[in-house]
């Protein structure tokens, strides 16, 4: 049994009537790329906000590397949980590398009075940033066109660039929010390496994912959530030959 | 050749047939103009500029004659973008014309006073308009200066030099309609110029000898005193525009940059002046405390800020709107509490609707500011001595809000503006970077107030309205969001134009309306617009000239 880095348990989310997610636990392993799939609106960005403090969830308990995970969305991130968007939410008039600095923020500490006074401090920290931001650029493949604006990039740049922006906060692990929706087979194969790469780098990754090829080939475990339900857990192969699984995607073959 | 060959070969050559015409209908349009410059304007001699007389282009009629000017380069130099400078051109000259027509037709009393010379420039102006219409639209060539250093150097000098001369001139015409013309006149002769790409020039150069640059300005500012002559009317003014500079510069941070609405900004200016005034030793003053001024400034800026803090802690852990509201409110509430703290109930601290009045002026040290100089022979009114105190403060203003812009400080400023949840999920700090923007807009309001306190020699209530925040926040817009001229710009225009233009009076907002919405039709990324405002709303393509974000290089300071 590898350790686990995220122990979520018992996660409840009530939009007053309606559960979202209703008693779901599930858990990390360090260096784990595990999947979350199920049917639309099954709670699974539900889950996800409900980690990492977007929304206030209404019980359960969450760990991060034994600790409590905290609850307001930018201490989540110091703390070492970084996400990224289904709909991608980059800072669109900010250039690629001004979007990948943003992310380093949380881990540079410069105060307002030592910007304003620029002693050797700032410009040492400057410099250390820009050079991580740069090599993070390089990294996601985007090195090239660091000084364009995001939202003048083409759709796949933007997803990697959501993800590069994400690693600037140097997390432990990563929850990626459907990463290829939209792109065509070869985007999403890149993707793929892309998560294999950062999987090699030491970080763990939850990952939603609507592409089943991608999650089967990608996860080592994978988790399926239906009506806020976590149905099954387990291994790529198990979970693809539950008859369950089929039946919440398909619905039940007529008698 | 199949149908749609001879539709492309006729439009092909009815254009050539038309651009043929454009030479001799645009040299018929500058004649028509060139003769209705030296041609009377008015039937009666009171009207400015001598425009009764013949054969003299005073008045507006030399604004008319320069736009000729550059009709005929416009139809002489086959420069690409010539289309729209000509027009530009032409399409001034008819404004003029007719401005100045109506003009003379409320000062004389009718249509009859209109001598012909004003109708000669308006027909000129119209067949030019009709002329350059005629050619192809083109794309200006992009400038890419290359020259040795000591000519660049040069045209910055002179570019400086010259809009150190437009200030003066304008500030020298004293009629409003000829001032109105010179308005228009430098609206479209700025507007042809970069129509041709003459403009975006100035950012190249101005980029690649920043510091030369700087120093340049800094060197017109000062200058500025020294052409007034020994009049202290418009350094009382630039006094003005002085302090509201720094307030428009504080609100900068505060909207530009972190993109929260205040609506009662200047209540945080009134503060400053309050603290300011009382503490001077004035007559008026509702305490006979006397704190020398650099300890009254740090007081301002520290009780501004602590309201900023009182104000924005709540109000900024929630979104966008509310923070307009309450910054509305705490406007309101503080003109209202100014013009009721004067004993009758609870203490006297503002004297009411009175005021503070018979601020003394400004002893820093062994400098008395109230005392004229002479300096190279020419007379400086005391005025000048506020004014280079404003100018040394404006600098340490700007290098505060530039070297914050370049920072991490300032990047995550910008991300909250563009998308506050993905900036949280960064790891910003969104409430504590908000209150930050917040509360250094406030600091730099309370010390800028302060200091008008002794320009204005009295604080009462009824400078710090609604309207007044309105129009500060008018002018950030106007200027440029995100910039330090455009603040500047923003803030000259509120003091000047209502000078200028007396009988606008109360017509006043209604021009600065018109003007917003015309900016935000034409122009929505202000006068001076900061690199990254230029992108948002021109650079649809993602080529052309990447910006490099080079953080921690060279800053302005």
């Amino acid at each position: 049994m590898t350790e686990q880095i995220l122990e979520a348990q018992s996660i409840v989310k009530k939009f007053g009537g309606l559960t979202a997610v209703n008693n779901v636990s599930l858990s990390v392993g360090a260096g784990d790329i595990v999947g979350l799939i199920g049917p639309n609106g099954a709670g699974k960005t539900t889950f996800f906000n409900c980690i990492t403090g977007m929304e206030t969830r209404t019980a359960g308990t969450i760990q991060y590397k034994g600790k409590p995970l905290p609850t307001r969305p930018d201490a989540v991130t110091v703390a070492g949980v970084a996400r990224t968007f289904q709909n991608i939410r980059l800072f669109p008039n900010m250039t690629a590398l001004e979007n990948v600095l943003v992310g380093t923020h949380c881990r540079t500490k410069v105060n307002a009075v030592s910007a304003v006074l620029r002693g050797p401090a700032f410009y040492r920290e400057e410099r250390a940033s820009t050079a991580r931001a740069r090599e993070l650029l390089e990294f996601v493949g985007l090195r090239r066109v660091e000084s364009l604006l995001a939202k003048n990039l083409p759709y796949g740049d933007q997803r990697r660039l959501e993800i590069g922006r994400a690693l600037a906060t140097e997390p432990g692990l990563l929850l990626l929010d459907e990463p290829t929706a939209g792109m065509n087979p070869q985007e999403t194969q890149s993707a793929m390496g892309l998560v294999f790469k950062i999987r090699d780098q030491g970080l763990s990754v939850l990952v939603i994912e609507h592409d089943m090829r991608f999650i089967f080939n990608l996860c080592d475990r994978v988790a399926v959530l239906v009506q806020g339900e976590k149905l099954i857990e387990g291994s790529p192969a198990e979970v693809q030959h539950d008859p369950r699984v089929v039946e919440a995607y398909l619905g039940t073959p007529a008698p | 050749m199949n149908l749609r060959q001879l539709l492309d070969r006729g439009t092909a050559l009815s254009r050539q047939r038309l651009a043929a015409r454009v030479l001799p209908v645009g040299i018929a349009a500058t004649a028509l103009t060139v003769a209705g410059s030296f041609t009377p304007w008015a039937t009666f001699s009171g009207y400015p500029g001598k425009a009764s007389l013949a054969g003299f282009p005073g008045g507006a009629r030399i604004f008319t004659l320069l736009l000729a000017i550059g009709m005929v380069a416009a139809l002489l130099r086959p420069v690409g973008g010539r289309r729209r400078a000509g027009l530009l051109c032409a399409a001034g000259i008819v404004a003029i014309s007719l401005a100045n027509a109506w003009s003379i037709t409320g000062q004389g009393g009718g249509l009859v006073n209109v001598a012909y010379g004003v109708w000669l420039a308006a027909v000129g102006g119209a067949l030019g308009v009709a002329a350059f219409a005629a050619l192809p639209d083109d794309e200006p060539v992009a400038l890419r200066p290359h020259w040795p250093r000591a000519v660049e150097y040069a045209l910055l000098a002179g570019v400086v030099g010259l809009g150190l001369y437009a200030v003066v001139v304008a500030l020298a015409i004293g009629e409003p309609s000829r001032f109105l013309s010179y308005l228009v006149f430098l609206g479209f002769a700025v507007s042809a110029a970069s129509a041709v790409g003459a403009m975006a020039l100035l950012p190249k150069l101005y980029n690649r000898h920043q510091p030369v640059a700087l120093g340049l300005i800094l060197l017109a500012g000062i200058a500025f005193p020294f052409t007034q002559n020994g009049n202290a009317t418009w350094l009382r003014v630039a006094a003005t525009i002085g302090t509201l500079t720094v307030a428009a510069i504080g609100l900068n941070i505060v909207v530009g940059l972190a993109g929260l609405l205040d609506l009662g900004y200047i209540a945080f200016f009134g503060v400053g002046a309050y603290v300011g005034g009382i503490f001077s030793g004035a007559g008026r003053s509702s305490i006979h405390v006397h704190l020398p001024f650099l300890v009254v400034m740090l007081l301002a800026a520290l009780i501004a800020g602590t309201f900023g803090l009182i104000i924005g802690a709540p109000t900024l852990r929630l979104r966008g709107d509310y923070l307009a509201i309450v910054t509305l409110a705490f406007g309101e509430i503080f003109r209202i509490v100014a013009n009721n703290l004067d004993g009758t109930a609870g203490p006297n601290v503002t004297r009411g609707p009175n005021g503070i009045s018979g601020i003394p002026d400004l002893k820093i040290g062994a400098l008395d500011i109230g005392a004229p100089h002479t300096v190279f022979g020419v007379d400086l009114p005391y005025f000048a001595n506020y004014y280079f105190l404003e100018l040394l403060m404006l600098v340490i203003v700007m290098v505060i809000f530039s070297r914050l812009n370049a920072s991490r400080i300032g990047r995550a400023w910008v991300a909250i503006r563009e998308d506050e949840t993905a900036a949280a999920a960064m790891g910003i700090n969104t409430i504590k970077l908000k209150l930050l923007a917040f509360a250094i807009g406030a600091c730099l309001a309370g010390a800028a107030g302060s200091m008008s306190a002794h320009v204005g020699t009295q604080v009462s209530p009824e400078s710090f309205t609604f309207i007044e925040s309105v129009l500060l926040l008018a002018a950030v817009v106007l200027g440029g969001m995100g910039t330090i001229p455009g603040a500047l710009l923003g803030a000259s225009a509120l003091a000047i134009i209502p000078e200028k233009l007396r009988f606008l009076q109360d017509k006043r907002l209604l021009v600065f309306g018109i003007a917003l919405i015309l900016m935000m039709r034409f122009r929505p990324e202000g006068i001076v617009p900061n690199k990254r405002r230029r992108r948002e709303f021109h650079d649809e393509t993602g080529g052309g000239d990447a910006m490099s974000a080079a953080p921690g290089g060279p800053v302005a300071t």
